[in-house]
């Protein structure tokens, strides 16, 4: 029984959550639907772990769906990028759930609670078939599964421009996902194969030719797009900043990762470096827009007003860290990347959750409305600043951890001016993150939020689970930075 | 001419400008969605195309024992045919069956095609019905009356 | 016990001071600062306990977990860490004492809150003295920074929120910026960050890029105050005047000229520094800012300012120190930082005791208060004899060792600005002392009728004079503590 399970873990990773949605339409009621989701989310969670541990001991797992055999089947593959990736993406997908029943009250009436949680675990199951796929057009189905869901997912916000904001993530979404299967289309067309690692043995000859060269750009502008490199951002902060709180949590912590993986999935393991780094030359613009992407989001974070729209601009800058180092293209960069995937997705996600509790109480995410929120909900408010410490890159925290590896990977390479760059960026994050902690210890609380109390403790719990592993993660770098450098490894050199 | 001879590239990359264009350029949610249908099918019509061999028919099982055979070779290997891409070429040319040739188009884009278009047809329908609740909330479906609406405050 | 189990004692005691401090909380409040000081008082015996084996060249170590690969948090105690270690722990209780006077006696407001993080501010910068590479050294500089801006900004108005912003924004801005790009830049170069007797850089670095990276280093340690990074310093004198005391004239600006020393010692090299002369502008950056510093303090009315601006000047004696790379050198700038210490706390304590006993801040207000105040001027005459340097007071040997040290570097010149220095010091120390003792008070001052302020906050001063007295006497053993370390015969 457990070996038939263990067998057919990575189908079960995706078909878990997949099958798990509509149960929860059938169970109607929100409790019921949320004690669900969250069984179905930990199981998934307890599935990726199993497979990382797999994963990094062995080579690749190739499993073939089905039993049918590559080409004519579909596989997945699952190596330890692929793992480390299904591993954060369903690890917070997990904690946020705890964190959903309680949230959702005071934002969605109950009669739709069962249709939120299945939309829910519709998304990660997509995210998830995204990262363990081994076939292109696969990645383009499961790509669509989860922008769908996440669409309903953003819409469902208790202000009315969650909709206007979900209409333009989803043009946005199908504009980037529409792209994505055009470049597949052109590859499949000059290799007549969806399989990536016969891609990644057939394109390499044929790589001279226009079409692989302009389905190459077609995936790239989809994927960023998808994962809001900017300037292609636009999209992002609407959706975060109206969507239900549990929504920006789990969206900011995983989609645009995941499409960040992505990104680098096609780039090194199935074009290869050679192609799109070498002879392309796609390294320095994706430097210079990350580097861009950085100043000018976190410059426009510092002007934001409400925390969760702050929150989201810092997101861009973030991914802006990945992209750079993934835009090197050496193992310690793609490491310094992959390794951010991480650390940002607990430490932004346990800061949504943060501020999910502060509305929950106030009913606001305004700062003029959070004034003093600091002495009304302290422990809330610690879970923000901690979180926000890691936004900086403060030792002893996750940030200051990708932003080592970073340094040493621009320094390796000789980019020292872009590491300097890097370091006085941390300066605008200390003005955004400053400018919340001031708003929340500066002011006397207002009246209506002096009779607010601390939010309760299933809303502080799954906040201080993600802000407790960006901290242990930030102590115990080592072990965090060794499998993003053994991930990397494994994607560079072919494996 | 290579220009005229891909004509049906043409037909997809005008479609596809067309749609983009649409998408961008109107104010009108509605017409958005539409733009973006426009630009799925312009997609739908590349992988058609490039699928297509000229001559050739459905892959449908056939009761021929040898061209059965040769259909399901054509499952492993028929796909690199498609490098000479879209100008079709008659997969068997070089291999000289006794019995009688079968020449079918690639069956593979077509079916993915099913899929894309699936997620067109639900692309559209969650967009329309946003759109719907859109004019619910704020009463209109223009994009500039939206962002005056926004500005105001939910 | 064991040398490393102590290193852990040690960092924990103030932490487990500060969790006493929270739970016990504003309603026991005897009960909470009297635990706080008791508590306090044990951390100085329990790091003397480690002054034989150190002395005799034993070096606890304790290796704790892995930051990033090849970046472990270390600590690794050796004789500049465990002097500037001990300063930081023997004051502490002093100011505990001093602070509960200090904040009763003006009835502040979240006293628990602010010895919560007063406390907490002590472990880190123990972590400092312990640091056993530059990556742990970065990291519990940070903390100081983080766990000293509440302290700055205690008040909670505009003014301290605007000086919290100062304070926050140069620290943190000069260590990011600077001091963490030179600690990628060494480890980059070298592949390594421990701090190793006889410098780590020789031959990884061009010789003609030593400079910029000493600058980066020199003014990344921003706590060190040295021009045009000490901005800082003076804002931060809105917090309440213990904090002014222990942080900013102690353990925060003490951290950063430790910093600069240990990198000039354990990073670059005495050697490789003298071979290069890469740090011979920092020797004149030094200079001016003693000079610069020493003249805006004279033209400063205002008490806690002027001892701000003052001990900018300081710092930058012992930065000179560093720079000069010579073992007299760095032997009178470790020494200072012990000197400086005693010396300068009890001015601060003696500032604070008079804001409490007559709510005056500036010095043009002082005339004639010393009839009134007879022992807290006292000993505002002995800490100020300290700083200057003159006997019978601690000062007057770092101030020796550092000329000396100058003369080593062939540097007379540099003897010269330290003597003009000190005709400024005391010019500006010896003014508020004569102003006090020897001016007939206003007749406003007669009908106050002042009194010397409460017990609590006028013993600290005292004991810190009087230990700026015995540091006269027992600067010797300091001296022969330190001297290993700049390869002296020990």
């Amino acid at each position: 029984m457990i070996d038939a399970v263990v067998q057919h873990l990575p189908a079960w990773q995706v078909v878990l959550p997949l099958l798990g949605a509509p149960i929860c339409i059938l169970l109607r009621r929100p409790a019921w639907a949320w004690a669900w989701t969250v069984l179905v989310t930990w199981a998934t969670a307890a599935c990726a772990a199993v497979l990382l541990r797999t994963t990094l001991d062995g080579g690749p797992w190739i499993y073939e769906m089905g039993g049918w055999p590559s080409p004519i089947g579909i596989v997945y593959r699952v190596d330890p990028l692929a793992a480390f990736v299904l591993l954060i993406v369903s690890g917070v997908g997990a904690v946020v759930s705890l964190y959903a029943r309680r949230s959702l009250t005071a934002e969605l009436q109950t009669t739709r609670h069962d249709l939120y949680y299945a939309a829910y675990l519709l998304c990660l199951a997509g995210l998830l078939g995204m990262t363990i796929t081994g076939d292109a057009f696969n990645v383009f189905v499961f790509l669509e599964i989860s922008s769908l869901a996440s669409y309903v997912l953003v819409g469902l916000g208790p202000d009315r421009r969650a909709l206007t904001a979900a209409y333009r993530y989803l043009i946005a979404g199908a504009l980037g996902g529409t792209f994505i299967l055009i470049g597949i289309g052109l590859a499949y067309q000059m290799t007549g194969t969806l399989n990536m690692d016969d891609l990644a043995q057939r394109l390499p000859p044929v790589s001279h030719s226009r079409t692989v060269l302009v389905s190459f750009a077609f995936i790239t502008v989809g994927a960023s797009l998808k994962l809001a490199l900017w300037p292609l951002h636009h999209w992002l902060p609407n959706a975060y900043t109206y969507a239900p709180s549990v929504t920006s949590a789990f969206i900011s912590a995983t989609s645009t990762k995941v499409m960040v993986y992505v990104l680098a999935r096609f780039a090194f393991g199935i074009y290869g470096e050679p192609f799109a780094f070498e002879e392309l030359g796609l390294g320095r613009p994706l430097l210079v827009l990350a580097l861009s992407g950085i100043y000018v989001a976190s410059a426009v974070a510092i002007f934001q007003t409400d925390v969760k729209r702050l929150l989201a601009y810092s997101s861009v800058a973030q991914i802006g860290y990945m992209i750079l180092g993934i835009s090197l293209a050496t193992p310690a960069g793609v490491a310094a990347g992959v390794l951010h995937l991480f650390n940002h997705a607990v430490t932004k996600g346990g800061m949504f959750l943060a501020v999910g509790a502060m509305a929950y109480r106030t009913g606001s995410t305004r700062l003029e409305d959070l004034r003093g929120v600091g002495r009304v909900m302290p422990v809330s408010t610690l879970a923000f600043v901690l979180g926000g410490f890691g936004l900086i890159g403060v030792p002893l925290t996750a940030g200051f951890v990708t932003k080592w590896a970073l340094l040493e990977a621009l320094w390796a390479e000789g980019l020292w001016p872009v590491a300097i760059a890097v370091l006085l960026s941390s300066l605008l994050a200390v003005v955004y993150v400053g400018k919340v902690v001031e708003t929340a210890w500066f002011h006397e609380p207002s009246e209506a939020l002096r009779a607010r109390a601390e939010a309760p403790v299933d809303l502080l719990l799954p906040a201080w689970i993600l802000v407790g592993l960006s901290l242990i993660f930030g102590v115990w770098g080592a072990w965090t930075t060794g499998v993003a450098r053994e991930a990397a490894l494994r994607l560079l050199g072919g494996a | 001419m290579d220009v005229v001879a891909h004509w049906n590239h043409w037909v997809v990359v005008v479609l596809m400008m067309t749609g983009f264009y649409v998408i961008m350029a109107r104010s009108n949610l509605v017409k958005k969605i539409l733009g973006l249908n426009v630009l799925q099918a312009a997609v739908i019509l590349m992988y058609v195309t490039m699928g297509k061999v000229e001559g050739g028919t459905a892959a449908i099982y056939l009761e021929d024992p040898h061209a059965a055979h040769h259909g399901e070779a054509e499952h492993g290997d028929g796909h690199e045919d498609d490098e000479h891409h879209d100008d079709g070429g008659h997969h068997d040319a070089p291999q000289a069956h006794a019995t009688r040739p079968v020449t079918y188009s690639n069956p593979v884009p077509h079916v993915l095609m099913l899929t894309a278009i699936v997620v067109g047809v639900a692309t559209t329908a969650l967009g329309l019905a946003l759109v719907v609740r859109i004019h619910e909330a704020f009463g209109t479906i223009e994009e500039d009356d939206l962002l005056d609406l926004e500005e105001g405050g939910g | 016990m064991t040398g490393p189990t102590t290193l852990v004692l040690a960092l924990l005691l103030p932490l487990v001071t500060s969790l006493w401090v929270a739970l016990t909380g504003e309603r026991r409040a005897n009960l909470r600062d009297g635990g706080m000081v008791a508590l306090g008082a044990l951390l100085a015996p329990l790091l003397a306990t480690l002054v034989p084996a150190v002395a005799a060249g034993g070096r606890p170590r304790l290796e704790l977990v892995e930051l990033a690969p090849g970046v472990p948090l270390v600590f690794e105690l050796e004789p500049l860490g465990l002097v500037y270690a001990l300063v930081a722990a023997s004051l502490w209780p002093v100011t505990a004492l001093y602070g509960v006077g200090y904040l009763r006696g003006h009835h502040e407001h979240h006293q628990t809150r602010f010895f919560v993080f007063f406390s907490a501010s002590i472990s880190a910068a123990l972590g400092i003295a312990f640091a056993g590479n530059l990556a742990t050294l970065f990291v519990f500089y940070e903390v100081l920074s983080l766990s000293t801006w509440p302290l700055v900004t205690h008040h909670q108005d505009e003014e301290a929120r605007r000086a919290g912003r100062v304070y926050l924004g140069i620290l943190m801005s000069t260590s990011i910026g600077l001091l963490l790009l030179a600690i990628v830049w060494t480890w980059s170069a070298t592949g390594e960050l421990a701090f190793r007797p006889g410098g780590i850089l020789d031959g990884h670095v061009d010789d003609g890029l030593l400079p910029v990276l000493l600058g980066l280093y020199a003014f990344g340690a921003a706590k060190a105050g040295l021009m045009p990074v000490h901005r800082w310093l003076p804002n931060a004198m809105v917090a309440p005047t213990p904090v002014s005391a222990l942080l900013h004239a102690v353990a925060v600006v003490k951290a950063g000229v430790f910093t600069i020393l240990k990198v000039v010692i354990y990073v670059f090299g005495l050697d490789l520094l003298t071979r290069t002369g890469a740090s011979i502008w920092l020797m004149w950056a030094a200079a001016f800012t003693i000079l610069a510093a020493s003249l805006v303090a004279l033209t400063k009315d205002h008490l806690k300012e002027r001892l701000a601006y003052s001990t900018i000047g300081q710092l930058a004696y012992i930065v000179l120190g560093a720079a000069l790379a010579t073992p007299d050198g760095l032997l009178g700038g470790g020494l200072h930082i012990v000197m400086h210490a005693a010396g300068k706390i009890t001015l601060f304590f003696c500032a604070g005791a008079i804001m409490v006993a007559t709510h005056r801040k500036k010095v043009s207000e002082l005339v004639g208060l010393g009839r009134y105040m007879p022992w807290t001027f006292a000993a505002f005459f002995v800490g100020s004899l300290s700083v200057i340097g003159l006997p019978p007071a601690g000062g007057s040997w770092s101030k020796w060792f550092l000329g000396t040290g100058a003369l080593q570097a062939h540097q007379p010149a540099l003897v010269a600005v330290l003597m003009i220095s000190s005709l400024l010091n005391i010019a500006y120390l010896m003014d508020v002392v004569g102003k006090a003792f020897f001016l007939p008070p206003p007749d406003t001052t007669v009908r106050a009728g002042y009194r010397e302020a409460s017990t609590l906050t006028l013993v600290p001063p005292l004991i810190t004079a009087g230990l700026s007295l015995l540091l006269f006497l027992g600067g010797a053993q300091v001296v022969e503590l330190l001297r290993p370390v700049v390869g002296g015969v020990p």
